[in-house]
């Protein structure tokens, strides 16, 4: 099937204006008469429940955490793009929109990245009026900083902790409306289904994490606001709870999954110290502002960095890429980092770090302005490593971070099931095959702020509000089968428990569908996958009766759901005869080792249709044009 | 190193809870003490004993999710650490570390070291917002907030909300808490507006909720993982007066 994003035709420049007017409204009285239900209380998803709950939808939200902040987007530490062009340095929307559609390597829809760009200043006003501490100038301005990938500075920021504050603000508009009582709050509980009734998404089953009651939630809309699923790689900068659970149940029940393999591999992480970790921590990209990443030229130089030479020492970023230097794109930088170590000459443990180094900034602008950017990432650096960032430079190397790819979504983010809207990082719409940094923030809240308030409105116009109740029979089967599931997953008690097998399929993600991936290793990882899968369903020990508050269940559960969804990465990977942003197959490069994509064959989103665990899926294609920025190479020389 | 756990365990809210003891082996430094605590669970659920539950999430000191007593201190106090940020290099070989849930009336325990503190949420749901609405706002720079302002405001906004310095505190208080979103509303222009309405709502809403009052002891201060300081406690109060007087 050709799929179809119905994205408004016309100049790109009024294509938002004139389809805002196009939708049908529902008119404030019948507002009240319809439920919607919102999953996931991040960006996306706690500004979707505020402001539909502001308009005066019922609404009722659902996280997995004890509170809606603690949602993590909460973790984000750079900053937040807009296309403000406070600093007068040329930045405009058409200048973000380009930096986008080139930053994801031309994999995104046109109209959706216009979108972005243009709320992305209304984000910024919103956040200032809900009393977000972004940094200001002595004059009392709004500061900004740059970003990878663009050569303006557009990124406004709340020191290292800028996703944490426009959560809290999200968070305190939900506050707000669940005080209002138009937000029905539900605090620890997870989706576990999706419920379709006529080929029309109207609830959710969910499992209370508390009493371990599993029940059906009925809505006229349900919105999916749960994040991204590189935990698929069991080591990521992600939360311990984050997981594919959510989506991956929407695409069991006919929800398309589209460019699965698009994952992003965030170059500045903490290094793994040990076969102990449990999450690699990111140091946030703005580092680069003022970080220098460098290794040793001589291999196996075991010298302490200090003691090397600045002649010893390549700073291949600024030798490979000098317009963009320290700030290129996160895809370019991560696969140059693993270009050195791969050539022996990475630093620490195993050879797997290379340095970001701040000693010269330290020179020209004194260790308290360092100190005053970046304090709360040297402090944490150091708990972590024990070393002093402020004395020797950090070690630092690439780690999963975000998916670029997620449920299909049209221009409404509506997904292929009608009622069934996807937000934020579960959806796969604006970021193409690489996003650049500070924009997921942006995405985050341009959707639940400033798209779904208006697009889930011409689809409600349409429907009868309440055709459904929790007696309805697809609610009592989804129910059963939910509880099915959980029977089963006790009646194993089989020899190894869920963490020791999901070590082994993150091992196998990382080493054969990680930053390089070829034909050998992605059928590698699809012979590997089903036999992990079959060793979860006939070994794992889940310990525990169920009925209350069990965290092994919780876990057993996700990696269930993660074991199936790994081999569709896998298999999306396979097909995807092209390298482009961070999916990177060895067998297509240039001569140069940079990203070749392959515009003839693949200039397409992938949209996969499940057919049922083990069996093949269905591939959709949604072909991309580009009208105004026109398919070039990419290039940051 | 070899270190000695004696853990709180709790099956639910109103059953008997007692220390129980565990053995670490072969803790590596560099591990954290989350880390520490999967790797002792994974023992116990090899000896079909039901593992620890604790709360956690992000395991980078920013979600708040992370909640235990270590030796009688919220967070096991290393300054401005969280839990899962406290690592194993500040233990040594035969250590007995006791871990317990945080302890207050207004945090009833869900499990082991789990508690349930919903009624924080409460607390921000009665007034720790700005009353906007969606869209149809001003310019961001149409609104000039100074530096030393916009710092104060980041200062107190730095709060995760862990409930530390409920735990910390002797009267089971959530004052630290409370004033650290009524200073950085009270201080910014965009939160005047509301600035007497707020400081009393959620003030009520504190009480309410079963926190104790405050007295001064500074053990929020001392226990907040984040560094927040008591000076927005005593702001708290000028707005209270201001509220009541105007």
């Amino acid at each position: 099937m050709i799929l179809d994003g119905k994205c408004p035709t016309g100049p790109i420049e009024k294509t938002w204006d004139k389809h805002r007017f196009d939708l049908k409204l529902v008119n404030p009285a019948n507002k009240r008469k319809y439920k919607v239900i919102v999953v996931g209380t991040g960006l996306a998803g706690g500004a979707a429940a505020a402001s539909l709950g502001e308009l005066g939808y019922q609404v009722e939200a659902f996280c997995y955490q004890d509170s809606p902040r603690r949602a993590h987007s909460i973790a984000a530490q750079g900053g937040r793009n807009a296309a403000k062009n406070y600093p007068n340095d040329g930045d405009s929307i058409y200048r973000l929109f380009y930096d986008t559609i080139k930053g994801g390597d031309f994999r995104a829809r046109e109209a959706d990245v216009w979108r972005l760009a243009q709320v992305s200043n209304n984000i910024i006003d919103q956040c200032v009026a809900q009393g977000v501490p972004f940094a200001r100038d002595y004059a009392g301005y709004l500061d900004n900083r740059s970003f990878g990938g663009a050569q303006v500075s557009r990124t406004f920021y709340a020191r290292g902790q800028t996703g944490q504050q426009l959560l809290l603000g999200a968070y305190s508009a939900l506050a707000r409306q669940i005080k209002a009582g138009t937000v029905k709050m539900f605090p620890r509980t997870e989706m576990l289904d999706l419920i379709v009734v006529d080929g029309e998404a109207k609830g959710i089953t969910i499992r209370d994490l508390v009493t371990g009651e599993v029940r059906a939630h009925v809505a006229d809309a349900v919105v999916l606001c749960t994040g991204g699923y590189v935990n698929v790689f069991y080591l990521s900068t992600n939360a311990m709870g984050c997981s594919v659970t959510a989506a991956w149940k929407a695409h069991k029940k006919g929800a398309f999954f589209a460019n699965p393999c698009y994952t992003q591999i965030h170059p500045t992480c903490i290094p793994q110290s040990g076969d102990h970790q449990s999450k690699l921590t990111l140091m946030s990209e703005s580092l680069r502002n003022d970080g220098r990443c460098w290794a040793p030229k001589k291999q196996g130089d075991n010298r302490k960095p200090g003691d090397i030479p600045e002649e010893d020492r390549d700073y291949y970023l600024e030798r490979k890429y000098p317009s963009f230097g320290n700030l290129a794109p996160r895809d370019i930088a991560s696969r140059a980092a693993k270009e050195q170590c791969d050539d022996n000459r990475g630093v620490g443990p195993g050879g797997r770090g290379v340095y970001l180094d701040f000693a010269a900034s330290i020179k020209r602008l004194g260790e308290h302005t360092i100190r005053e950017r970046y304090g709360n990432l040297f402090e944490m650096y150091e708990k972590i490593t024990d070393e002093n960032a402020y004395k020797q430079p950090m070690r630092i190397y690439p780690a999963p971070h975000y998916s670029m790819g997620g449920l299909w979504v049209d221009y409404n983010c509506m997904s292929n099931i009608p009622g069934l809207f996807v937000l934020g990082e579960a959806n796969f719409s604006v970021h193409g095959a690489n996003r650049l940094g500070a924009s997921a923030l942006m995405q985050g809240l341009a959707d639940g702020y400033f798209v779904i308030p208006y697009t889930i409105g011409g689809y409600l116009a349409q429907t009868k509000p309440g055709a459904v109740s929790v007696d309805h029979a697809e609610c009592k089967r989804s129910v059963e089968e939910v509880n099915g599931n959980i029977k089963k997953l006790f009646s194993i008690k089989g020899k190894k428990t869920v963490s020791e097998l999901y070590r082994a399929l993150g091992k196998v993600m990382w080493e054969n569908v990680g930053m390089a991936r070829s034909d050998a290793s992605l059928k590698t990882a699809l012979k590997e996958i089903p036999k992990l899968r079959d060793e979860f369903w006939n070994n794992v020990n889940v310990s525990g009766e169920g009925g209350d508050f069990n965290q092994q269940l919780e876990n057993a559960g996700r990696l269930a759901d993660f074991l199936e969804f790994a081999e569709l990465l896998s298999k999306d990977a396979l097909h995807r005869e092209e390298s482009c942003g961070g999916h990177f197959r060895v067998e297509h490069q240039m001569p140069d080792g940079e990203a070749q994509r392959d515009d003839v064959n693949f200039c397409y989103a992938a949209a996969w249709e499940s057919k049922g665990v083990g069996n093949e899926p269905e591939l959709h294609k949604e072909p991309l044009k580009f009208e105004n920025v026109h398919l070039a190479i990419r290039s940051y020389k | 190193m070899n270190l000695t756990l004696h853990v709180w365990r709790q099956k639910g809210p109103n059953a008997p809870g007692k220390l129980e003891t565990y053995d670490a082996h072969n803790v590596s430094p560099d591990q954290s003490f989350l880390e520490m605590l999967d790797e002792v669970n994974e023992g116990l659920i090899r000896k079909g004993v039901e593992p620890i539950a604790f709360d956690h999430d992000c395991r980078e000191g920013i979600c708040g999710m992370c909640s235990q007593v270590i030796n009688g201190v919220p967070h096991g106090g290393q300054d401005r650490t969280t839990v899962c940020q406290l690592h194993m290099r500040s233990f040594k070989d035969g250590d007995n570390i006791f871990i317990e849930p945080w302890r207050a009336t207004a945090f009833p325990i869900v499990k082991d070291l789990v508690v349930d503190r919903g009624n924080l949420d409460v607390i921000i749901q009665a007034g720790g917002y700005t009353s906007c609405h969606t869209g149809g706002i001003a310019d961001g720079n149409a609104l000039l907030i100074p530096k030393p302002e916009a710092d104060y405001a980041m200062d107190a906004a730095e709060c995760i909300g862990c409930g530390a310095c409920v735990a910390g505190c002797p009267n089971g208080s959530a004052m630290l808490f409370t004033s650290a979103k009524v200073a950085q509303l009270a201080v910014l222009p965009q939160g005047k507006a509301e600035a007497a309405a707020r400081v009393n709502n959620m003030t009520e809403a504190l009480k309410d909720c079963g926190f104790g009052n405050c007295t001064n002891h500074y053990e929020c201060q001392a226990s907040c993982p984040k560094g927040i300081n008591v000076k927005f406690i005593a702001k708290l109060n000028r707005e209270y007066l201001k509220a009541i007087a105007s």
